[in-house]
């Protein structure tokens, strides 16, 4: 056939390829539209666990890919089914969700924002993620978090204690297990005034940036709502290893307890050289020095070793609690990897069976469905006791750990204990409480 | 054509075929298979790809053609960012003020960076700009907070001023686009298993590349370049000459830091979040990683090192325990166990030991990085067609 010279036959030829070619891909493509991003194709389902690997939060990330492991394992029905024997709600079957086999891929967060973006990016379009988890750092859960609104995915946070994941950065698609640095002041308050007594002097030192912020403004109004009165508050830049230069002038100030709004390695060095200072020995106002760690985690616990005897923190949970939940799940995560699992492990795991529980209960991985399905939810056997997922901010409510450094642990675990679980209703707060100030939910988005 | 010799004319339509064509290069292997794992195109990717690209190609007119090693280029990067976040929660999410904007921030902060940086040269120039760099990103991480957001950065939200765009309701989120083509904008095409996805979003970014990378050729073939290829080959010998180098290797710096601020104001146009880890000294390393492994001082090396890099980065770091499972499935227990744990380290999160092996060898075997690689192929090639007799140039690669 000679484009110059058509032929009849030539002709019809060629326009029935072309539309043929034209043809065959809306052809194909006729079913890849259910009304929401990603939806799950054929008999499997895929969520993206979006951790730190490597950076400063790779211990956290690892323990959270550990946990997510084992609830992929208990929701395709393997292993001894964890806390879904103890969940009060008893939608999930171990068949997966709704029926579709849970496939995951992973994602390294490197602890930077860009960095977590780009990888939950490649979930939601690459591999087809319809759910992303994970994250060990507020400024990590805020970005992702908008970002699943826009792509019109669900965000289940993990590890992030900022007041702004669900305060003014908070987002419909987005949901989160772990309590937040208000609660912890709250908690704190009344543990500290019953111990340390109300006439006190608070030095606070800031790790420089928000989640210190959040931080020393929650245990800074709550402790001073007891009575006691903020010295001092300075703030320290994120990337200081040696706080000597920061300790001195705590003692000169004239106050008479020290908190540290710091986290992960920041916090390890701090406390150390406030230790190795003597000044927990010293005798100021008549009273005993004090130290206080608003946020504990088990991690850092065991990179200040000795240090922590004695000092009382906030935690979202302990391997030793003795419900049923937190034994179930000790039981299940010590029996696959051989030793207990950390906070982060906790609520990256329940924050897995919550998303699936609440797709079994829509019908459909709508996230809109989704959302409707969490919002308000209230359930009981995760661990922390009676929680409510509060439709008005995406933020669960439940009972609050305040802990203390053991005096004598007995295993290289076994570094915290708990000193009183501080009831719900303690750490409740209006959703447009001062500190959360700002930002709205929302409405849900499915995407495409 | 477009004023450019016939070799340099060749090398742009290759780029901008390699451009324009990506969705379906960077996907050759079908859905489902166990090679769609190394597939690299899905939007996210391909603009980074090419934003990435614009970075090296603009560090590489300092550093190929001066020899003067900035370690500080993230922070025009980031300044671009930040101000292309700006201009979108001030004036418009349309992307072109945002971008304009960018590029004019990134040249002035490039340009007082400079000129105290450029009084040194040799190592004292590179910790100089490290310095500043790193100055900057400590100011955007916590002291400036209130303008940069800090840790969690900044994103463009509903209740943003924004003069030109209506109003939004409460909670919606604002999206970044062009006259109304939205950057997510975009449809899949699927040919049997394959599917190719287009996007908006990567076309713009890939014709502002196309752009950036025709103006780098029009630098280098120029007097100018050739002035600053002869501050990098003796500076010294130029002062003797009685002439003052300094206003070249000025305009050389500023003209990369505005190519960085451009990419900066892509990256925000493409994913309008701007966090201060961008600024971080490991980004202003990973350019100069970027620009050595592809070629320094080569027109399109920058490219190809940025695209290898960001391609290890987003695709190997995703290759977890499962995924190797999955591969060596076929393979008696015994093996398959012993495969995992020889391969396992390398991928993942060990991505980063394979990105530095394979850059110990680039540099140990191809000092001239993929760009010396791909023409000792060429050579190969040519070598063996010359014996064979054939002439017919027009069937061997352009380099």
């Amino acid at each position: 056939m000679s484009f110059s010279n058509p032929t009849r036959r030539g002709l019809i030829k060629t326009g029935a390829v072309a539309s043929a070619g034209l043809a065959l891909p809306t052809y194909l493509r006729a079913d890849g539209h259910a009304g929401f991003t990603n939806a799950p194709q054929g008999s499997t389902v895929t969520l993206g666990f979006n951790v730190p690997q490597s950076g400063p939060y790779a211990d956290e990330g690892a323990d959270e890919l550990r946990a997510y492991e084992l609830a992929v394992e208990h929701l395709n029905g393997g292993g001894d089914g964890g806390l879904m024997n103890t969940f009060s709600s008893d939608a999930l079957k171990g068949n997966g969700i709704l029926g579709k086999k849970v496939e995951y891929v992973t994602g390294d967060t490197q602890t930077k924002s860009d960095a977590a973006r780009a990888s939950a990016k490649s979930m939601i379009e690459k591999d087809g993620a319809v759910m992303v988890t994970g994250g060990s750092s507020s400024g990590v859960a805020v970005a992702v978090q908008a970002l699943c609104q826009e792509a019109g995915v669900i965000f289940m946070a993990g590890l992030t204690h900022s007041n702004d994941t669900t305060g003014k950065d908070k987002r419909a698609n987005g949901f989160r297990h772990f309590f937040n640095s208000y609660m912890s002041g709250a908690a704190l308050a009344p543990v500290l005034a019953a111990n340390y007594g109300t006439d006190r002097k608070a030095y606070h030192l800031t790790a420089d940036y928000n989640w210190g912020y959040t931080t020393e403004e929650a245990v800074r109004s709550s402790t001073e709502a007891m009575g006691w009165e903020t010295v001092a508050a300075v703030k320290t830049p994120l990337t200081q290893t040696d706080f000597s230069a920061y300790i001195a002038p705590v003692l000169q100030s004239g106050a008479d307890v020290l908190v540290l709004n710091h986290y992960g390695g920041n916090m390890v060095n701090s406390l150390t050289n406030a230790v190795q200072f003597g000044l927990r020995d010293k005798l100021v106002n008549d009273k005993n020095f004090e130290i206080v760690v608003p946020l504990y985690s088990r991690l850092m616990a065991k990179g200040a070793g000795a240090n922590v005897k004695g000092i009382f923190g906030s935690t979202n949970w302990h391997w030793s609690l003795q419900d049923e939940g937190s034994k179930a799940f000790v039981k299940s995560f010590g029996t696959k990897y051989g030793f207990p699992p950390s906070q982060a492990a906790h609520t990256c795991y329940v924050q897995a069976l919550l998303y699936a529980d609440a797709v079994e209960r829509a019908g459909s991985f709508n996230p809109c469905a989704v959302v409707e399905a969490l919002e308000d939810f209230e359930f009981d056997g995760m661990g922390n006791g009676k929680t409510l997922y509060r439709g008005a901010d995406h933020q669960c409510f439940k009972d609050v750990l305040v802990v203390k450094g053991k005096e004598n642990p007995t295993s290289e675990f076994d570094l915290l204990e708990i000193v009183e679980v501080t009831p719900v209703e303690q750490v409740t707060y209006d959703p447009d409480h001062p500190q959360m100030a700002g930002g709205s939910l929302g409405s849900c988005n499915p995407g495409a | 054509m477009f004023g450019l010799n016939k070799k340099d004319t060749g090398i742009l339509l290759v780029v901008a075929f390699l451009a324009l064509a990506a969705p379906f290069i960077l996907n050759p292997f079908p859905e489902g298979s166990a090679m769609a794992q190394f597939n690299a195109g899905y939007p996210d990717l391909m603009q980074r790809l090419v934003i990435f690209g614009i970075f090296a190609i603009g560090f590489n007119i300092l550093f190929g053609l001066t020899g003067y090693l900035s370690f500080g280029h993230a922070a025009f990067l980031g300044v671009g960012s930040y101000a292309a976040i700006w201009m979108m929660k001030l004036l418009t999410m349309n992307v072109v003020p945002a971008i304009i904007v960018s590029v004019l921030f990134a040249g002035l902060f490039s340009l007082l960076v400079g000129w105290i940086s450029l009084r040194r040269s040799g190592i004292y120039f590179s910790i100089l700009t490290l310095a500043f760099a790193q100055m900057s990103y400590a100011l955007a991480y916590s002291v400036l907070t209130p303008i940069t957001g800090g840790e969690t950065g900044l994103q463009p939200k509903y209740d943003d001023p924004r003069i030109l765009d209506g109003t939004l309701e409460a909670g919606q989120s604002p999206r970044a686009n062009l006259f109304g083509l939205e950057m997510n904008d975009g449809f899949e095409l699927a040919m049997g298993n394959w599917v190719f996805t287009f996007n908006a979003g990567y076309y713009i970014a890939a014709v502002v590349m196309l752009i950036a990378f025709y103006l780098s050729i029009r630098i280098f073939r120029s007097p100018f370049g050739m002035m600053l290829r002869a501050v990098k080959s003796n500076q010294q010998r130029m002062n003797y000459t009685g002439l003052n180098t300094k206003p070249y290797t000025l305009a050389a710096f500023v003209i990369s830091g505005m190519y960085a601020g451009l990419a900066g104001g892509l990256l925000v146009a493409m994913d309008t979040q701007v966090g201060a880890e961008r600024m971080f000294w490991t980004a202003s390393g990973e350019v100069v990683l970027m620009t050595i492994l592809g070629g320094a001082g080569t027109l399109i090396g920058p490219v190809l090192g940025a695209g290898f890099i960001k391609y290890m980065e987003n695709i190997v770091s995703k290759i977890n325990k499962s995924v190797l499972e999955q591969w060596f499935a076929f393979m008696p227990d015994g093996i398959e166990d012993v495969m995992i744990a020889l391969v396992y380290p390398f991928v993942g999160k060990g991505w980063h030991l394979t990105l530095g092996l394979l850059f110990m060898l680039v540099v140990i075997f191809l000092p001239g990085g993929l760009v010396e690689g791909g023409q000792r192929i060429a050579k190969m090639f040519r070598g063996k067609k010359a014996s064979d007799d054939t002439t017919d140039a027009s069937k061997t690669p352009a380099e």
